[in-house]
């Protein structure tokens, strides 16, 4: 399968690519690593009329220590981010999910920012972006702005960017010295979690202090489970201690029916995941 | 049509291409490297594998375009033409059997010389989670992993392929590292 013929340009800078995003508007369309768009247009699912590929701008990638927060390149290639020291030592969240994200040569090409900028509501990323708080910066022909992992996830493959602004990084608050665990439930190797839960814990002693919880394809976007998190402060970190606080996991959601499993299986898995991811996060037996 | 360069397989090729053109195809169709075949045509197989600026990635999900400047390794390039010696891991693959109809093989080598390359001493779920981006539908993977340990130099690994080739659920011992 090959895809419809189009235009490209590979800009070198990000003025560079917001103009040309500003010049030919709808009917262009950001590849990024291209692991998801490229099936999509051999698919021809999508025919834009030009490509701009974000992969010569050398600003966009790589990782840095910002005080309080790290920063992330959105063309910083999975592989990297998964083997990065400062990613693993103050955003261990972010390497767990990274470490099984689709497959090694899918994590090589894909990037963070275009797997978060994608939006799937099963892709891996987005629940730990939203458990740490994490912040998105979007550039525009009127400059950057910021914002919250909140309010960037508006819908199914819709995010706050707009049509002329591209993602150029994120920045995810430093959780170091939490524990964390991605646990992703699937049916064969390299497939999207038919659910997965995010989960960092701050520990004193054998108490969770504070959690941090994200949930992975159970509605529209990815979700942070805010009422579980709550209910996990000041509990030990034992099966008793956290059972009835993963029971909140699926209050609220609105998880969707597919060849996979239908809402209620979704809902079930987000509760006994969430136990497991926490369990397994705070380093405790019974996970 | 946009003008690319890059190194493939040692030589530097300019051509050129559509900006729709896979890499895959690029290699195919215009330098005639057939080598590497283009297995689902979506992504999922990994028959596909080639190193990119020695990284591996899937050249249906590549474009052409995107390699221009670049270095690329195929199936073709591993080989050391010049003692006419095989690679360790083609050597490996031979040597296992890690193969029956034998169309994933150029994937299932590029992306094991990756690992290996990450990873010169993987145990056996390492091996397994490194080639999980590539599908075999003849072997149930068992050969292919044990041409993975043997490439790797682990010991033991290459008398027990004769046992493994008819034995569907490897016994433990065949396993353990």
């Amino acid at each position: 399968m090959i895809p419809a013929a189009f235009d490209y340009v590979a800009p070198t800078s990000v003025e560079d690519a917001v103009a040309a995003l500003a010049q030919h508007g709808d009917e262009a369309k950001i590849i990024a690593g291209g692991q998801s768009l490229l099936p999509v247009l051999r698919m021809r699912l999508n025919a834009p009329e030009m490509v701009i590929d974000l992969g010569r701008i050398d600003t966009l990638r790589g990782v840095r220590d910002d005080g309080d927060a790290i920063v992330i390149g959105a063309m910083t290639p999975h592989s990297v981010v998964g083997s990065d020291p400062l990613v693993a030592q103050h955003a261990g969240l972010v390497a767990a999910a990274v470490e099984h994200l689709a497959d090694a040569q899918v994590r090589h090409r894909g990037t963070f920012g275009g797997a978060l900028a994608h939006a799937d509501p099963a892709g891996d990323l987005g629940a730990p972006a939203r458990a740490l708080g994490a912040e998105f910066a979007i550039a525009g022909s009127g400059g950057t702005r910021t914002v919250s992992a909140d309010d960037f996830f508006v819908d199914l493959f819709e995010t706050a960017i707009g049509e002329d602004e591209i993602l150029t990084e994120v920045r995810i608050p430093k959780h170091t010295g939490w524990g964390s665990h991605y646990e992703k439930f699937v049916r064969v190797a390299h497939q999207w979690p038919i659910v997965a839960v995010a989960a960092s814990v701050r520990m004193e002693g054998g108490t969770i202090a504070e959690a941090r919880v994200g949930l992975t394809n159970m509605g529209s976007t990815p979700l942070r489970a805010r009422q579980v998190e709550d209910a996990l402060a000041g509990q030990p970190a034992t099966p008793d201690g956290v059972r009835a606080a993963a029971e909140l996991a699926a209050d609220g959601t609105e998880p969707p029916s597919d060849l996979n499993g239908d809402a209620g299986y979704r809902r079930h898995l987000a509760r006994v995941l969430t136990r497991r991811a926490v369990l397994a996060a705070a380093g405790a037996d019974g996970a | 049509m946009a003008r690319i360069t890059l190194k493939v397989d040692g030589s530097t090729v300019s051509d050129d291409v559509e900006p729709r053109m896979l890499l895959v195809q690029y290699l195919r169709e215009k330098l005639g490297k057939t080598g590497t075949v283009i297995g689902c045509d979506t992504s999922n197989c990994g028959a596909c594998t080639v190193h990119l600026d020695g990284t591996s990635v899937k050249s249906c999900n590549v474009l052409a375009v995107q390699a221009d400047g670049r270095e690329v390794t195929t199936i073709e390039g591993l080989a050391d033409t010049v003692d006419d010696e095989l690679h360790p891991v083609q050597e490996a693959f031979r040597e296992c059997r890690g193969l029956q109809c034998g169309f994933c093989t150029p994937g299932m080598i590029m992306q094991s010389v990756d690992l290996l390359k990450d990873n010169p001493d993987p145990s056996e779920e390492e091996i397994r989670l490194g080639l999980e981006g590539n599908l075999c539908r003849c072997t149930g993977y068992h050969n292919i992993v044990k041409a993975v340990q043997q490439a790797a130099g682990q010991s033991g690994a290459a008398g027990r392929h004769r046992a493994g080739a008819t034995t569907a659920g490897a016994p433990a011992e065949e396993v353990a590292e």
